[in-house]
């Protein structure tokens, strides 16, 4: 059957079978910065949005995403870079299998949650374990970016609001 | 030092945040043949007929394999050094199967719905055999291993006939003397259970036949050139037929030193001659791969009543599970890199026995033994402290080592350490321990736990080491090439897991040779390309690869020298390397290294400078940490929750500090896991329960408190610009310090891991009810 869906600004036409979970379509399709952990919907790391909002796609039917717009980290590639120099600036990129799944989830973060504090960033990235780095430095790295939204939003530089807001380049992998 | 101890970024960081297509299953070919694995449902079982024909009919299907269809022959799936340690006790899609989750037969289709499928087609019919479930009572079960063409090419006592997988035991003086003069004699029962190492990219791996039909395996793996040596056994190839590779690595933690995903596309890619890939799913990680050893240790102190402590004893039993791999390892680590911490003692006694059952099979995690061994020996020696009513602090201090110490026991358990004493020149241990203490205000917290409703805190300590490499086991190389323009190839087999360690493993590079990172382009494990490396495994990364980066190093400044001499028309003597530039004193010339590259490359001397250096460790060099837990428990609940952790490590010079310290920060939090959250438990027909990130709980972000590492100044005369490891130590103290510092807030003992809110919860209660 065929899937009619938006991938990081792009109309696509994709052919599915009905019992396909979202991830693996991606996958398939070469958006291969989604990455798979487990497939029970526990540990976060195949996080993609859903009309901007993080879903789990190995958990997600990918039917489901008929008529909806996907993003996955190769949607954001400014968005991604900057967070990332903050977690190589931590030394929270250790094998860095995780990240992909969580930045994408800290840029849903930051459209729900103005300035989070560190309980609030806590409590919303739960869902996305990480087995390497034991959360300090990532923590450390997530506040720093939020450090530095802040500052560009007293700035004026930025609009309020993750990626939606910003120029996205459509992009085909 | 210009650039090793500076906390330079990962190299590879960016790539992998933002998402880049860098893992094994991002590589692989998309035409690749999909394989799966069709796994026993039965603990124990002889397979008496499978039926493969309605498989193999399935459109989509390449083929179907099963043992008839294999050759039988033993190996191990253990990635050490040769001759393995553990026992050849496995085959290929054996007839008998021996856990839940044992490998029974492998699909190959066009696609992974199609390949799962077939697997439900293939008919097999068991016939039951007797369960090995208790590793108290396995050797005196029927064995699981019947077989008579099983061996064990090292001496750890393998007696397969009583479901022994090996024996370790060695004593220092008598115990059994010194014992019974102890006034002060304590004896405790400790228990850890079979965590996994849970690492997010599961195994994975794909094949296919280069251009001169040789088989190319790309795998996420520790261990590429143990897998090209027992993927040889197992499949009866010559070495020289297996080239293997692998890309970045989706977390290792011991999960990926041992073979498992390796061995099925292979086999396809051999029969079908056409790519093939196997992706584990989750589940399949947790029942068909491997997990932490789960162990029983019966642990006796004997004590004078000033707290001096004469003798140790520890006896235990370890559950390899199915197979032996790493079990007489892992179990010797248990002692040898514990019992050492206590260099006082009159006499210590270490007897332990690997037993085979039907469970998962036992394997390398992060901490390899040591992290048992010493939530019993200082779960032990936190009771001992209560017992003397002395501060758990005073007891270490007066018994563990200190710098510049030895033990006899350190000759007795390192291979080809001959007699001479080793002495722990570099052991900081002691400030670890003062240090570690002042940052947690153990000696106001320890004085009465703070209580707040039905909450109270408490706070316990431990102390550990583990080694830096295998000495006389394991050996790294490192190839440099000096190209025009003068930058330097490296080659090293090493595996970066995860850890930061190709940009550890450059920054030693670069300040070897006194250049700056980006002269040095590092290119890590390909066996056709690399020089041999055991593997990321016994933190012995920056250790034995660095310090064969700095062989390599020598060599090569000489090696340039040599041609610098010929260059300036003089003797080596008066030529001075420096990085950058070359000097000759006489006659007084000088040229740049890149000129001289050029030089040597395109005109005047036409020759390739291409050197390669290898280092094998000698001398245990053991790093050293104090880990101080606070916890909070909730009295009606016996929930524990972590409050802080304070671990202060002795690595020697730390490479690249602030990677080093994430390190730590992500060992202490598996140790949290294994403390309090992951449990491994079987049904009563063998089934493992937790076998996904539903039923086994990894510590998320909200679990695990606040954790501080402090790195030490210190400085090993033996390790690589005096580096010594990190990798592994950092799990060791914490599952015992939150087992004391659970006690010191609430009374409790938990001597079985991990410490369940319903563990303490009815400790608590029997606490209660004996007061009463
Ligand atoms: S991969 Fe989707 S939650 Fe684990
Ligand atoms: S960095 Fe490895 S799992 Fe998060």
């Amino acid at each position: 059957m065929k899937l009619n869906t938006t991938i990081n600004g792009m109309p696509k036409n994709l052919e599915i079978r009905p019992d396909d979970y979202l991830v693996d379509v991606l996958r398939a399709n070469g958006y291969l910065g989604v990455r798979q952990g487990c497939d029970t919907g526990n540990c976060g790391v195949c996080t993609v949005h859903l009309d901007g909002k993080s879903v789990l796609s190995c958990v997600l039917l990918a039917i489901k995403a008929e008529g909806h717009e996907i993003t996955t980290i190769e949607g954001v590639p400014q968005q991604a870079a900057t967070i990332a120099n903050f977690f190589v600036e931590q030394g929270a990129d250790q094998c860095g299998y995780c990240t992909s799944g969580t930045v994408m989830n800290i840029l849903y973060m930051e459209q729900l949650v103005e300035d989070p504090t560190e309980e609030e960033i806590k409590h919303f990235l739960k869902g996305n374990l990480c087995r390497c780095t034991g959360y300090a430095s990532q923590l450390r790295a997530i506040q720093a970016y939020f450090n530095l939204r802040r500052q560009q939003k007293s700035e004026g530089q930025v609009p309020r609001g993750g990626y939606e807001d910003e120029n996205r380049k459509p992009e085909s992998p | 030092m210009k650039i090793v101890n500076q906390s330079l970024p990962k190299m590879d960081g960016i790539s992998l945040v933002t998402g880049k297509p860098v893992y094994t299953d991002d590589l692989a070919p998309k035409e690749a043949l999909v394989v799966k694995v069709l796994r026993s449902p039965h603990p124990h079982a002889l397979i008496t007929s499978i039926d493969k024909g309605r498989a193999e009919k399935m459109p989509g299907v390449v083929c179907v394999l099963t043992h008839q269809d294999v050759i039988r022959k033993p190996f191990t799936r253990a990635g050490q050094a040769y001759p393995e340690m553990s026992p050849h006790d496995k085959f290929l899609l054996d007839h008998r199967v021996r856990h839940v989750g044992d490998d029974v037969a492998i699909v190959a289709a066009i696609d992974e719905k199609t390949a799962e499928k077939a697997l439900k087609m293939i008919k097999v019919t068991y016939e039951m055999q007797p369960m090995v479930l208790d590793m108290e009572t396995a050797d005196t079960m029927p064995p699981i291993h019947p077989e008579e063409d099983i061996k064990a090419l090292a001496n750890f006592g393998h007696d397969p006939a009583h479901n022994i997988a090996g024996r370790v035991d060695f004593e220092l003086g008598s115990v059994d003397e010194v014992m019974p003069e102890c006034p002060v004699v304590v004896t405790h029962t400790y228990k850890t259970q079979g965590q996994a190492q849970a690492m997010m990219e599961t195994q994975r791996t794909y094949s296919y036949l280069d251009v001169y039909g040789r088989l190319v395996i790309v795998s996420s793996t520790q261990i590429p050139f143990h897998v090209r040596r027992i993927l040889g056994n197992a499949l009866d190839l010559p070495l020289s037929k297996i080239r293997v590779i692998k890309p970045r690595i989706g977390g290792g933690f011991g999960s990926k030193q041992t073979v498992h995903s390796e061995f099925y596309p292979a086999l396809v890619t051999m029969i079908t001659g056409k790519p093939a890939k196997i992706v584990y799913t989750r589940r399949e990680v947790f029942r068909g791969t491997t997990s932490r050893h789960a162990m029983t240790f019966d642990i006796t102190l004997g004590a004078d009543r000033d707290g001096k402590i004469r003798a140790i004893d520890m006896k235990g039993i370890w559950d390899t599970g199915a197979y032996g791999e790493h079990a007489a390892t892992t179990l010797g680590s248990a002692g040898k890199k514990v019992l050492t911490l206590y260099n006082k003692v009159e006499a210590s006694r270490f007897s332990g026995k690997a037993v085979y059952t039907n469970h998962v099979p036992g394997g390398a995690l992060r901490g390899y033994g040591v992290t048992q061994g010493i939530f019993a020996l200082e779960s032990a020696m936190n009771e001992l402290a209560e017992t003397l009513d002395m501060d758990p602090v005073a007891l270490r201090e007066k018994n563990m080592i200190r710098k510049g110490e030895t033990t006899k026991l350190y000759n007795m358990v390192t291979k080809g350490a001959g007699d001479a004493p080793m002495y722990m020149d570099s052991c900081l241990l002691e400030e670890c321990v003062s240090r570690g203490k002042a940052l947690i205000n153990w000696d106001q917290k320890r004085i009465t736990p703070q209580r707040h409703g039905n909450k109270v805190r408490g706070v316990g300590m431990a102390i550990s080491q583990q080694g830096s490499g295998l000495p006389n086991i394991d050996m790294a190389a490192a190839t440099l090439k000096l190209n025009d323009d003068g930058f330097f190839n490296l080659a090293l087999g090493s595996t970066d897991i995860g850890t930061g360690a190709d940009t550890i493993l450059t920054q030693i590079a670069a300040e070897a040779l006194g250049v700056s990172m980006d002269k040095i382009v590092l290119y890590t494990a390909d066996t056709d390309v690399t020089p041999f490396d055991s593997g990321a495994y016994a933190s012995s990364t920056t250790y034995t690869t660095g310090n064969a980066i700095i062989d390599a190093a020598d060599k090569m400044k000489s090696a340039i020298v040599t041609a610098a001499a010929a260059y300036f028309q003089t003797t080596e003597e008066h030529i001075s390397y420096q990085g950058d530039q070359l000097i000759c004193y006489h006659p007084e010339d000088s040229i740049t290294l890149a000129d001289f590259a050029n030089k040597i490359t395109y005109s005047t001397m036409h020759q390739q400078l291409c050197v390669t250096g290898s280092f094998i460790p000698k001398k245990a060099a053991p790093p050293y940490m104090a880990g101080f837990a606070e916890v909070e428990v909730d009295l009606e609940t016996g929930k524990v929750t972590p409050i802080d952790f304070v671990g202060v490590v002795d690595c020697g010079t730390p490479i690249n500090p602030r990677l080093a310290s994430v390190q730590a920060e992500g060992g202490i939090v598996q140790g949290i896991g294994l403390a309090l959250y992951e449990e491994a438990t079987y049904t009563r027909t063998g089934k493992l329960i937790q076998d996904t990130f539903m039923q086994y709980k990894i510590p998320g972000r909200a679990d695990v408190g606040k954790v501080r590492v402090e790195l030490l100044d210190g400085y090993d005369e033996t390790g690589p610009f005096g580096a010594k490891s990190i990798g592994e130590v950092v799990l060791n103290t914490v599952a015992p310090a939150i087992a004391d510092a659970i006690h010191h807030a609430c009374g409790v003992r938990i001597r079985q891991l991990p410490a369940t809110p319903e563990k303490v919860f009815m400790a608590l209660r029997e606490k209660t009810l004996d007061k009463k």
